[in-house]
């Protein structure tokens, strides 16, 4: 009988060990289209590789009127967002939370954010300037952008898969997605966070150290 | 046993007479309280905040109790019409601009009843009448 027990002990042990041993670490998924391409291995055999969508090179003016590229995120993985300073509806939501997990990594020089104004008409850089000196984020980690509406609204529509649109009816003038998009130092979107629900911006405080992780390998 | 049934019931009615002893005024204001409250979370708690903490500097707190009793007579223009001038609260300017919400002037005086009640305020019951004589008042 005593035998036995300790048989059946030292099975669990071995099993939850297994278990244990076998979980693999997490890893974020690669959003967007996928396109292949024809590479020579090592070998001289042909292969295929997975082209992903990428962020494309963008050019806008920030909140101190100075020009951004991508070169500003390079090596960085960044949250980006679309929004514009007069919104009274999702927006504040959004940047509320957004400037909660900006406090939580303002000491991680590797995590940056990226928000792009869709009011091509009254949100210049001086506004944006204001707006984030009010919102209490105003500095280099934070960038505030603004561009011609073709340029932004191509940005959200096709690259950051956020849809953006100008609409009259609407009393503040602009309908958009709250999304807040995570992206890798290669520019890939690397997941897509609703910034207006709690969960979903708890989810992306999690998954900004699991991305962090991946890139230090 | 059934000592201890008799007991507890007599407690539980005590309990249930003394709870039932609210005025009138009371119970419509707990009414207002709880609609006042699906008002807020609907219009106001995007900038606002669910406690009524504002958002950096650009919507200003509601749980200063100086100025939200100065103010009070003035809360249902402000709700009504929006607002545009600087306003102190905390010791701290607010420039931003609030939108005007054309709200009913029952949802006004609920609307008002919520945020001079809760966020640390107990000013107690505001009516719709109220909300008729402030809103003449309007600048």
């Amino acid at each position: 009988m005593r035998h036995q027990s300790t048989l059946i002990c030292a099975i669990l042990l071995t099993a939850t060990v297994f278990a244990s041993s076998c979980k693999e670490e997490r890893k974020l998924p690669i959003y967007g289209l996928r396109d292949t391409k024809t590479v020579k291995n090592s070998d001289g055999s042909a292969g295929v590789d997975t082209i992903y969508q990428t962020i494309p090179a963008f050019k806008l003016l920030n909140q101190d009127s100075v020009y951004i590229t991508n070169d500003h995120f390079k090596g960085k993985i960044y949250i980006a967002d679309f929004f514009f300073t007069s919104c009274t509806s999702i927006c504040p939501i959004m940047h509320r939370n957004l400037k909660m997990i900006s406090e939580k990594f303002k000491n991680n020089p590797d995590v940056m954010f990226l928000s792009h104004t869709i009011d091509f008409k009254y949100d210049t850089p001086s506004v944006l300037k204001k707006y984030a000196q009010k919102l209490g984020v105003d500095g280099p980690k934070w960038q505030f952008v603004y561009g011609p509406k073709d340029t932004v609204y191509t940005l959200a529509e096709k690259s950051y898969l956020v849809a953006v649109n100008v609409d009259s009816a609407n009393r503040d003038g602009y309908v958009h997605q709250g999304f807040l998009v995570l992206i890798d130092k290669d520019r890939r979107i690397r997941g897509a966070y609703d910034g207006t629900n709690p969960e979903q911006v708890a989810q992306l405080e999690k998954d900004i150290p699991v991305l962090l992780a991946e890139d230090k390998k | 046993m059934r000592k201890f049934i008799v007991i507890s019931l007599v407690s539980l009615a005590l309990i249930s007479m003394f709870y039932s002893c609210q005025t009138a005024e009371t119970v419509q204001q707990d009414a207002y309280y709880v609609n006042g409250r699906d008002l807020y979370i609907k219009h106001c708690q995007n900038c606002h905040g669910g406690k009524g903490e504002g958002l950096g500097t650009l919507t200003p707190p509601l749980t200063d109790s100086v100025f939200m009793k100065a103010n009070k007579e003035k809360l249902a223009c402000i709700i009504k019409n929006g607002i545009s001038t600087p306003v102190t609260v905390h010791g701290q300017v607010y420039e931003g601009k609030m939108p005007e919400f054309n709200l009913a002037n029952i949802d006004i005086a609920q609307l008002v009843v919520y945020i001079t009640n809760g966020f640390g305020h107990k000013q107690g019951m505001y009516s719709t009448q109220q909300v008729e004589n402030d809103l003449k008042n309007c600048k």
